[in-house]
């Protein structure tokens, strides 16, 4: 940030000290974060066997990383420059697709029994899937999005367009079958402690979320740019007043979100293991929801909201499965109750 | 006549005028003009959509909100009159009965999902309508024992409506007068009454409040108006007609299941629809749907003569191909929505 006060002007370091400390402290709220442990302790009786809670959980917590990983993209997309995106699923089925294609040529490493050459050939493909879906998602920004800043109406027109004519180009230049995603051999089956037996690719899943939640808490609150990004959250015009190019800043937000989202893509098309154009479509349900559940625009309440989807949405699959998407919708609808804006809502929103 | 018929909203463009008279003429003829199962087909067809899309127009065009939920309401209509002539037999009490049971239950969950989206912000409405849409149609298919699942429900409709009933023993003008014909004629006078009826909703007191809101929400809010019921009232008002014109289609088909009712395809088909035609033009909703439905119908048979042609070239065919026409209508709709907001009609009236 520029000084423009004079060196004699800024007050001494102690002065500055004094009044850091009469700033009013935020005000930290635990009480969602109670929610989803709330939800796992209330569901064990009603599963009924520890070992089967416990597969169910693991199967969940891998289920919303993937969920945060395309929704946290959107959700600072929106919290940045009041864009709703309903095109964000086309990047989830773009980054399998990519994936699947530097997957093929990859055969000899996927199929090694090998677990550091089966990583390193899904770490290549899911490096070809950010950056393809990034440069994707730059494009779409600039030909789809740009021209109707400010109009929420067009924009969920638009992007709903762009959405079906990605789609559609998957379907020209990929075929519209439906393809196998082979998962590695070393990443195949379980770890089986006693009874309870955890799959090697979920808690895969689960890492990958969980550092890229981390690194993504650690660039919003430590760095200059996630300190610009939520500063733009809060108030895009002011930044902008202090100098700073939002639009670079957004365009940047906008590549790494649809990254993400090839990079969700790619994890979701692994856990299902087969690949269809209209792959992206189950999951932006929850995203929307995820989204909505935790509050527009705010990073924490997406990852609280995808872990506590994930969660229902599993426990419900094993006890009722017939309402699995149904319970999410109650559960929207009883935290909207709640607290109206999400979670977390984002000041000013 | 024609002014106080058309709530004094008249075409305001002749080119367009002649347009409507032409598409009414034809649809009221249709029978006549164009035998044979397959164009009558199309024309009940066209007749429900431009209910529908007129529904969603009072959304989209009039209000400013974007609703992903039109084809669930489109569906409860279906499911509640085509479960009901299922499971209670084809009677008349029992269509009225379903009907109005699918009208309650639509308002109620519009009514629901209003209150609990737009009370915040409008955005909102577009995701919550999207998710509920998704998990509804996931429940219709997977209580099976109850809707038919996947498969959907054929059924009986009251007998004054069945093919085999007749009217005249000889055919008039080469065609049978039976109960198809007149199931077709009562889809065209309902659809008809239901479409003047939401001309009449947009140029009352009340649509224009709803266009007040659409232009600027905090100042119709300013002058008094309270936008949140407005909103509301809307959504319920396009959802009862959404919910009309799913009966309809159960009617007319004698079927209903996912794919006809529920499924997403059609969602974006109303969509386009309403982008073409013109939104926040009621006669857009004639204009797209019809051109949207014949193109369906003939453009694919086009589309599949090409890709013949161009057989031998790399990638062109499966540009062309029947399958990817939903690929150009994309296309169209993201260029539509840049450079000709107001659709056709708005095309056709700025021209004078």
């Amino acid at each position: 940030m520029s000084a423009p006060a004079s060196p004699s002007a800024s007050p001494p370091p102690a002065g500055r000290a004094v009044i850091v400390e009469t700033l009013p402290r935020v005000k930290t709220d635990f009480l969602p974060v109670l929610l989803p442990l709330g939800l796992a302790l209330a569901a064990l009786p009603l599963v009924g066997n520890a070992s089967t809670w416990v597969t169910l959980t693991v199967a969940a917590l891998a289920m919303g990383m993937m969920i945060y990983l395309v929704a946290s993209g959107l959700t600072l997309v929106f919290g940045l420059m009041d864009v709703l995106n309903f095109g964000h699923g086309a990047f989830i089925a773009i980054g399998a697709y990519i994936a699947l294609t530097v997957l093929g040529p990859l055969s000899g490493w996927v199929q090694a029994d090998s677990l550091g050459l089966n990583l390193s050939a899904l770490g290549l493909a899911a490096l070809a899937a950010m950056i393809g879906t990034g440069l994707l998602g730059w494009a779409f920004e600039r030909l789809i999005i740009m021209p109707v800043y400010g109009q929420h109406l067009k924009q969920i027109l638009i992007t709903m367009g762009g959405l079906i004519v990605a789609e559609q180009m998957i379907h020209v230049i990929w075929g519209g079958d439906q393809k196998a995603m082979a998962l590695p051999t070393a990443l195949r089956g379980a770890f089986v402690f006693g009874d309870i037996a955890l799959e090697k690719f979920r808690l895969l899943a689960v890492a990958v979320g969980l550092v890229v939640f981390a690194v993504m808490m650690l660039v919003l609150n430590r760095s200059k740019i996630g300190l610009l990004i939520r500063a733009g959250v809060e108030n895009a015009e002011m930044v902008e007043a202090l100098g700073y190019r939002i639009r670079r800043l957004f365009v940047g937000v906008f590549i790494v979100g649809s990254g993400l989202a090839g990079l969700g893509g790619v994890m979701w098309a692994l856990y299902r293991e087969t690949l269809t154009a209209a792959i992206g479509g189950d999951l932006m349900v929850l995203v929307f929801i995820v989204i909505i559940v935790g509050g527009l625009g705010s990073v924490g309440g997406c990852f609280l909201g995808s872990v506590l989807v994930a969660l229902l949405a599993n426990y419900t699959a094993f006890l009722v499965p017939k309402v699995a998407l149904a319970s999410n919708i109650l559960l929207m609808v009883a935290i909207l109750m709640w607290r109206p804006q999400g979670l977390y809502p984002v000041a000013k929103r | 006549m024609l002014g106080s018929l058309l709530s004094d909203d008249l075409p305001r463009s002749r080119l367009l005028a002649a347009a409507l008279v032409a598409i009414v003429a034809a649809l009221a003829l249709a029978p006549f003009l164009f035998p044979g199962a397959a164009a009558i087909n199309t024309a009940a067809k066209i007749c429900i959509f431009i209910v529908l899309v007129a529904s969603y127009d009072l959304l989209i065009g009039y209000t400013g909100i974007v609703s992903f939920a039109h084809t669930m309401f489109f569906g409860i209509g279906a499911y509640g009159v085509g479960l009901g002539l299922y499971s209670f037999g084809a009677t008349w009490p029992v269509l009225f009965v379903g009907l109005l049971v699918a009208l309650v239950a639509g308002i109620a969950l519009a009514l629901l999902i209003g209150l609990m989206s737009l009370r915040v912000r409008a955005i909102f409405f577009a995701m919550i309508t999207l998710a509920v849409a998704s998990a509804f149609m996931i429940l219709a298919t997977q209580f099976s024992e109850f809707t038919g699942g996947e498969d959907g429900r054929s059924f009986k409709v009251p007998e004054l409506l069945r093919p085999a009933t007749k009217f005249l023993d000889a055919p008039v003008l080469g065609v049978d007068i039976n109960g198809r014909l007149a199931a077709y004629y009562l889809v065209f006078a309902s659809a008809a009454a239901l479409f003047l009826l939401a001309l009449r909703i947009v140029n009352s007191p009340f649509g224009r409040v709803l266009q007040a809101i659409r232009e600027n929400d905090m100042r119709a809010e300013a002058l008094g108006y309270r936008v949140v019921y407005f909103r509301t009232v809307a959504t319920l008002i396009a959802a009862a007609m959404a919910v009309a014109a799913g009966a309809l289609s159960a009617l007319w088909l004698r079927y209903t299941g996912p794919d006809t009712t529920l499924s997403f395809a059609i969602m974006l088909d109303i969509l386009l629809m309403v982008v073409i035609g013109g939104m926040g033009t009621m006669y857009g909703a004639v204009i797209g749907a019809s051109l949207f439905i014949l193109a369906q119908n003939y453009l694919q048979r086009l589309m599949g003569l090409a890709a013949e042609a161009l057989a031998g070239v790399p990638v062109l065919p499966h540009l062309v191909h029947p399958d990817r026409w939903l690929l150009w209508l994309g296309v169209l709709f993201v260029l539509s929505v840049y450079y000709f907001p107001s659709g056709i009609v708005g095309r056709l009236r700025g021209r004078k």
